[in-house]
């Protein structure tokens, strides 16, 4: 089997893996990252969104050797100790969630969306959610956390 | 998913050999198709040839009148790249409105146009800018590049390096995405390049992209966009599915031409 290396939120891992093995099932099976959900499994719902090198990505859509010597990141990674991801914290001000189980993936989604573009317009909030799904919300709190989130991150 | 061999080539002579050498190998580039297809074991290839690790397939260039875009580069570097959005902005917009950010972070060009997704959006930009598919061996002018439903002129173990573009006076693409992928229900691009008008239809029809000459005449060297919907486009050999029907299809092929040359001003 070969050997694949990345770091993780700042730490560097190493294991043995099948080459078949998907990034997100690396993340929760081998490393124990549960935050990270799968939810279609068929790269529509976005529930599995991390970031591999600073930008956005499905991990169900990624092998975990596509990853070899990249930076991930999950939510796992956002916190600092107690204090939540400006993002993290304006999902929660907002009522940015039901369930919760779109959430990790929205926020992933949410910071790259700001690190592209640091004052997004509703308009743009929306359009950028095209890979997100959630069954729960109806969005509204959603767009309205990243519009929060995205001035939280400016300041 | 089926079991593989996985190795990352580093350059494009060490892709191909890999390839060949290998029972039945597949180049897998942003894997935003060939995932999907191997999770549902609709495929088994004995190997995967990442081809993420080469890096002249990556990036834009102008030379003269032509943008050349290689094969690796994502959909989001065109849709942001400066050059292709000064000289061919329809190119970059098209790249930027492809699937959501995820996708548009990982798909490539060439994956893209290797697949010949019959719904995808660069097929249609390839034919109605009359851009010329460059391969690790030739050079494929678009018209006989795109075959049939999934099929192209490549050959077994062929990579496409690169793809260049005439830059047109005047380009625009209109789409009419299906709300749930945002593939192409159908989306039209229509161009104008030294003097000559093209029309690329794509999503409408099961075998893939293809010319509207009724179309084409009706927009004429001004890219007449009323005289473009007053086309009635037969339905015949129309895709017809739980998405649209043939009918549908066929008058979204008129408003969508006539979008786009309204776009394209
Ligand atoms: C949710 C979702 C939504 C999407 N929406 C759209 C959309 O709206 N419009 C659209 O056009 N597309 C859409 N796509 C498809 C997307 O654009 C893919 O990126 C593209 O079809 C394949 O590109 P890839 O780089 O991921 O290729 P891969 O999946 O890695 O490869 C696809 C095929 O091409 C071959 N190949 C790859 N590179 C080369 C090369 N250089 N030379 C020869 N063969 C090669 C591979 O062997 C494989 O057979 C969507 C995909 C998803 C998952
Ligand atoms: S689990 Fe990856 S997109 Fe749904
Ligand atoms: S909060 Fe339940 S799926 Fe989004």
């Amino acid at each position: 089997m070969p050997t694949v290396s990345m770091t993780v939120n700042g730490e560097s891992v190493s294991s043995e893996v099948e080459p078949r093995t998907l990034l997100v099932q690396y993340l929760r099976e081998n490393l124990g990252l549960t935050g990270t959900h799968v939810g279609c499994d068929t790269s529509q719902c976005g529930a599995c969104v991390v970031h591999v090198n600073g930008k956005s990505a499905k991990s169900c859509t990624m092998l975990a050797v596509q990853a070899e010597g990249s930076e991930v990141s999950t939510i796992e990674g956002l916190a600092d100790g107690d204090t939540l991801h400006p993002m993290q914290e304006a999902f929660r001000e907002n009522h940015g969630l039901q369930c919760g189980f779109c959430t990790p993936g929205m926020v992933m989604s949410a910071i790259d969306l700001v690190q592209t573009n640091s004052d997004p317009s509703e308009h743009d909030v929306r359009e950028w959610l095209e890979g997100n799904l959630c069954r729960c919300t109806g969005y509204h709190n959603i767009v309205k956390s990243i519009l929060a989130g995205a001035k939280a991150m400016q300041g | 998913m089926y079991d593989f061999k996985y190795q990352l080539a580093n350059s494009q002579d060490d892709a191909v050999s890999a390839q060949s050498s290998a029972e039945d190998g597949s180049f897998l580039a942003g894997g935003m198709t060939l995932i999907p297809t191997l999770k549902q074991r609709l495929a088994q290839p004995s190997d995967l040839v990442d081809l993420s690790g080469i890096s002249d397939l990556i990036g834009v260039s102008a030379e003269g009148d032509s943008v050349t875009i290689g094969s690796m580069t994502t959909h989001a570097e065109v849709a942001s790249s400066e050059i292709v959005s000064s000289k061919i902005p329809a190119l970059a917009a098209l790249a930027g409105n492809i699937g959501d950010p995820q996708v548009r972070n990982r798909g490539t060009i060439g994956g893209s146009i290797a697949n010949n997704d019959p719904a995808a959006d660069y097929p249609a930009a390839c034919v109605a800018l009359n851009a010329t598919i460059i391969t690790n061996n030739r050079k494929i002018p678009a018209d006989n590049f795109f075959t049939g439903l999934f099929e192209t002129a490549l050959e077994d173990g062929e990579l496409i390096t690169a793809v260049t573009f005439p830059i047109p006076d005047k380009a625009a693409y209109a789409k009419f995405p299906n709300p749930a992928s945002r593939y192409a229900i159908v989306g039209v691009m229509v161009a104008h390049t030294g003097g000559e008008t093209r029309a690329a239809v794509t999503g409408a029809s099961d075998s893939g992209v293809f010319r509207s000459s009724e179309i084409e005449n009706a927009l004429g060297d001004n890219l007449d966009s009323s005289a473009a919907k007053a086309v009635s486009i037969s339905a015949d050999g129309l895709n017809n599915d739980i998405h649209a029907s043939s009918e549908y299809r066929a008058h979204l092929v008129s408003i969508m031409a006539s979008r786009a040359a309204t776009a394209a001003g």
